[in-house]
């Protein structure tokens, strides 16, 4: 009896992690007609800050190449793609048209290379934050995932990141 | 007595010319070569600065004298590169342990109109307690810039409160007597910043 009272616990305890998971799993993922964006974070900025910029992984599942053309989000005035670049020890950031995505290409939207530029955020990115973001393709469609805001100097990394 | 008068022109035309010739051989320049010598390998960079911290509070390089500066530069509004710099010094920082207290991180803006002291505070204490952030009036920016050599250029956008500063991103480590060790570039691994920095303690 004392056995299986343990079991099902068990199974209960179980049950709650693999939910937590799914539910986690389908705030920062989504999918359409091939394409996939996931693991959307930000970083933390300072009270009163105009700039953010956000991050994600995007990837081509389908059969064809797609392009992403643009992306919006309520929290900013202005949202951009942009690319760091070094060139001669001056690092900078450029206003990028689109993203290609080749039929099976993964991009990742990291630190020092594409990002989202947020331009004149309406709301203060505080650690522990989500923000929705939606991603334009010219094929798929709108995505839109959730943001999560990490630490002012998060690097990304989900296989870091705690499970809480 | 025409002709002595002559001759004394003629003298000193030679004179001249022969001191021209000289000055264009590079004779006249030895004080110039002297203090070239003394460089030894490394650029002269930085030197005195009077700056705001992030407490409103007016420092200067001696303010910092008997530790060693990390110095390095950006601005809060930049969203990708200072943040990771940030982060790489605040883990040098961590990395170094007790020998952390021999050095003082500091963070100069290159973009002074928008990040006043208390701007700077909040940006700071995000990454490392340790952390100085230390902002000034545009010449006193403009005077520290150039005596690191710092390149920094504004960005104008389709909005002008919306506009990005392009900047070199190299880190500065300054000895006790606040003259230059050694430049690290963007990037370097925290392991190896704080190696070097240990080896001058």
């Amino acid at each position: 009896m004392k056995k299986l009272t343990f079991a099902s616990a068990l199974l209960l305890v179980l049950g709650v992690i693999l939910n937590s998971g799914l539910s986690v799993t389908s705030a920062m993922a989504a999918e359409k007609d091939g394409i996939m964006v996931m693991d959307a974070w930000s970083r933390a900025r300072p009270g009163g800050s105009m700039m953010g910029g956000a991050f994600a992984t995007i990837e081509n599942k389908s059969d064809h190449p797609d392009r992403l053309v643009s992306v919006s989000s309520p929290v900013a005035d202005k949202v951009q793609i942009h690319e760091s670049v070094m060139q001669g020890g001056v690092m900078k950031m450029l206003e990028r048209d689109e993203i290609v995505l080749s039929a099976g290409q993964k991009v990742m939207l990291k630190p020092g290379s594409f990002h989202v530029m947020l331009m004149g955020l309406k709301k203060d990115l505080t650690k522990g934050v989500e923000f929705p973001l939606t991603f334009h393709f010219e094929r798929a469609g709108d995505i839109t995932v959730k943001v999560h805001v990490k630490d002012a100097g998060a690097m990304g990394g989900m296989g870091k990141m705690k499970m809480n | 007595m025409n002709k002595l008068f002559a001759f004394l022109i003629a003298f000193f035309l030679l004179l001249s010319a022969v001191a021209v010739g000289l000055w264009a051989a590079g004779v006249f320049e030895p004080q110039e070569k002297a203090s070239s010598s003394v460089i030894l390998g490394v650029p002269q960079l930085g030197g005195s600065f009077t700056l705001v911290n992030q407490k409103g509070e007016t420092v200067t390089d001696k303010s910092y004298r008997g530790k060693l500066m990390l110095i390095f530069f950006g601005y809060t509004n930049c969203p990708d590169v200072c943040p990771t710099e940030m982060q790489d010094i605040a883990l040098t920082m961590q990395q170094l342990g007790d020998d952390a207290a021999d050095v003082v991180p500091i963070f100069i803006t290159v973009d002074p109109t928008r990040d006043t002291p208390e701007v700077m505070a909040d940006f700071v204490s995000a990454f490392d307690p340790s952390l100085v952030g230390l902002s000034g009036t545009e010449k006193q920016i403009d005077d520290v810039k150039e005596k690191f050599r710092v390149y920094a250029e504004k960005v104008p956008g389709d909005d002008p409160n919306y506009y990005l500063v392009n900047h070199t991103s190299y880190t500065y480590l300054m000895g006790r007597d606040g003259k230059l060790i050694t430049v690290f570039s963007y990037g370097t691994p925290p392991e190896k910043m704080a190696a070097k920095i240990r080896e001058q303690l």
